[in-house]
């Protein structure tokens, strides 16, 4: 089994695209069942939701608001899961609820190296 | 008039109550001394009151002999004069019996920092819970190996074992400190409900010893709540846990010790008090941020204390669930889970779900599949239960799957 990092790439700026409360409830139910699906089979690792704000720093001390606010693909949170392969992490993240929505994407890169005591 | 049933009674309540006192007291290198003075002063209560009667207040009198012992024994051990007396705190060699304090305040304290050094993680979970049994519950040696279906021999050895272990540890009798706590209470929570557990799931027919080894559960649980230092959203959820679960105790075991299932239980023995209980301490514990997996499993448990059918019952209960997995997985969880699949959205796709869990191994895998084809396909729930007959461990699972094929017909 190796670990697959799931980044949930979406809209998180553009006032119009985000969801009333009540939608929010919905698409957080939808979420926890596909993520619960995920660790019922005993392969899910752990995740964490961000912040809408943040701060972008580049070469020759540049620093901007972020994130990236000139996309409309903001990374919105990641998850990390165990999968054989990518074929069964790709089979397991397609039931991803935020596919529902036009313009969301999911990546999925495989964690490759970790750092020394972490 | 004699009543030979107050000794064993106050034996419960007292014994961990002055051992917990003379442990803190001489430190936890002593604590086999502290126990034998306990026991001296119940024997000698058992030859003194059946000529003289029963004393107008036998704890305090309880309380008074112990010290003497402590105090007769201190002052006659070698080993103490010269090892442990100077280090107590005590500004001259000579014990008073006054330092002996047993007033309700003491009691309590010293009961608490047992807890904690009890259930210490440099010793395993079995040999806390014996220990705690032991030494904060005050049960006798045959009952721990009555509740482990195991016999006194081994349990003496295990516990003589675990005490070993946690005076080589050299762990002190006392609170962890603010920074400490959340950590140290993960563990003394653990133990808790591992002994609630014991109680309610235990394979042991014994219903008397079952009921009590729930309610010491509630009990050192309340004992958290009722301290400042360790009243906590985590533990108050624990305990609204146990309260939910424990009112059904008398409805899910019937006269001859069988279980009942949940759909057969009759309504009228839930214990109400206790579910209104749960509900108020579930309250307690949605102060601050923090989400244990106590809260969430009260969360189930608080859904489970209504009977009734309801699409929201489930939708919560699978909500629950999908974050409880996702803190902890267990085999049983995600069985559960499964089971308020098919009960929120319908038993095809949690049949879809139930088919990728791959516990093969797990008998009630099988009878969850047995459970979700019942009425889809008659033929292939019959297979998965006969599977689970076959894989059952006792005689009473064996049945209630038997019970499930027969009502399939032909």
């Amino acid at each position: 089994m190796d670990e697959f990092i799931l980044l949930f790439r979406l809209d998180i700026i553009t006032k119009d695209a985000q969801p009333s409360p009540e939608q929010m409830e919905i698409y957080m139910k939808q979420y926890h069942d596909w993520v619960g699906g995920i660790a019922a089979q005993n392969k899910f690792v752990g995740g964490k939701g961000l912040s809408t704000e943040g701060k972008v720093l580049k070469y020759d001390n540049v620093i901007t608001d972020g994130p990236f606010a000139e996309i409309k693909e903001s990374i919105a949170g990641f998850i990390i899961i165990k999968a054989k392969d990518f074929n069964e992490a790709v089979e397991l993240t397609k039931a991803c609820p935020m596919l529902n929505g036009k313009g969301n994407s999911v990546e999925i890169r495989k964690i490759t190296a970790v750092h020394e005591n972490s | 008039m004699y009543d030979n049933q107050i000794i064993p009674h106050l034996f419960r309540t007292e014994y961990r109550k002055i051992v917990s006192v003379l442990c803190k007291y001489f430190g936890f290198e002593q604590i086999e001394i502290a126990e034998d003075i306990v026991s001296e002063t119940f024997l000698t209560a058992t030859q003194a009151w059946g000529p003289e009667g029963v004393p107008g207040n036998p704890s305090a009198w309880l309380y008074h002999v112990a010290k003497n012992k402590a105090k007769n024994y201190l002052q006659r051990d070698v080993n103490f004069k010269t090892r442990i007396a100077p280090q107590l705190k005590s500004e001259s060699n000579e014990i008073h019996e006054d330092e002996i304090d047993l007033s309700p305040q003491n009691i309590n304290d010293s009961q608490l920092q047992m807890m904690f050094a009890i259930c210490h993680p440099s010793i395993s979970t079995e040999a806390q819970i014996g220990l705690s049994l032991r030494i904060l519950c005050g049960f006798g040696i045959d009952e721990i190996a009555t509740a482990f279906l195991s016999n006194k021999e081994t349990i003496n050895k295990r516990l003589f074992r675990a005490k070993e272990k946690l005076r080589e540890e050299k762990i002190n009798i006392e609170l962890p400190c603010a920074t400490e706590m959340d950590g140290r209470l993960s563990t003394v929570l653990t133990t808790i409900y591992l002994l609630f557990n014991e109680g309610y799931y235990s394979v042991s027919q014994n219903k008397t010893i079952r009921k009590e080894l729930c309610l010491e559960a509630m009990r050192l649980c309340t004992m958290l709540v009722e301290n400042k230092n360790t009243n906590k959203p985590q533990v108050n959820a624990l305990l609204s846990l146990m309260c939910f679960h424990a009112s059904r105790f008398d409805a899910r075991i019937n006269k001859d010790g069988e279980l009942v299932l949940y759909e057969e239980q009759d309504i009228n023995l839930w214990n109400t008090d206790l579910i209104s209980k749960g509900g108020y301490f579930l309250h307690c514990a949605m102060a601050g941020n923090m989400l244990s997996k106590y809260h969430l499993e009260a969360g189930i448990a608080y859904w489970n204390t209504q009977k009734d059918d309801t699409k929201e019952k489930w939708e919560n209960i699978l909500q629950y669930y999908n974050r409880l997995l996702q803190m902890e997985y267990s085999p049983v969880a995600a069985l559960n889970r499964t089971y308020a699949l098919s009960k929120a959205y319908g038993k095809e796709i949690a049949i879809a779900e139930a088919e990728k869990l791959n516990l093969e191994s797990n008998h009630f895998y099988f009878a969850l599949l047995g459970e979700l084809y019942s009425d889809v396909d008659n033929e292939k729930a019959r297979e998965y239960f006969t599977k689970a007959v076959s894989l059952a461990k006792t005689i009473t699972e064996k049945q209630a799957m038997q019970k499930k094929i027969d009502k399939l017909g032909n």
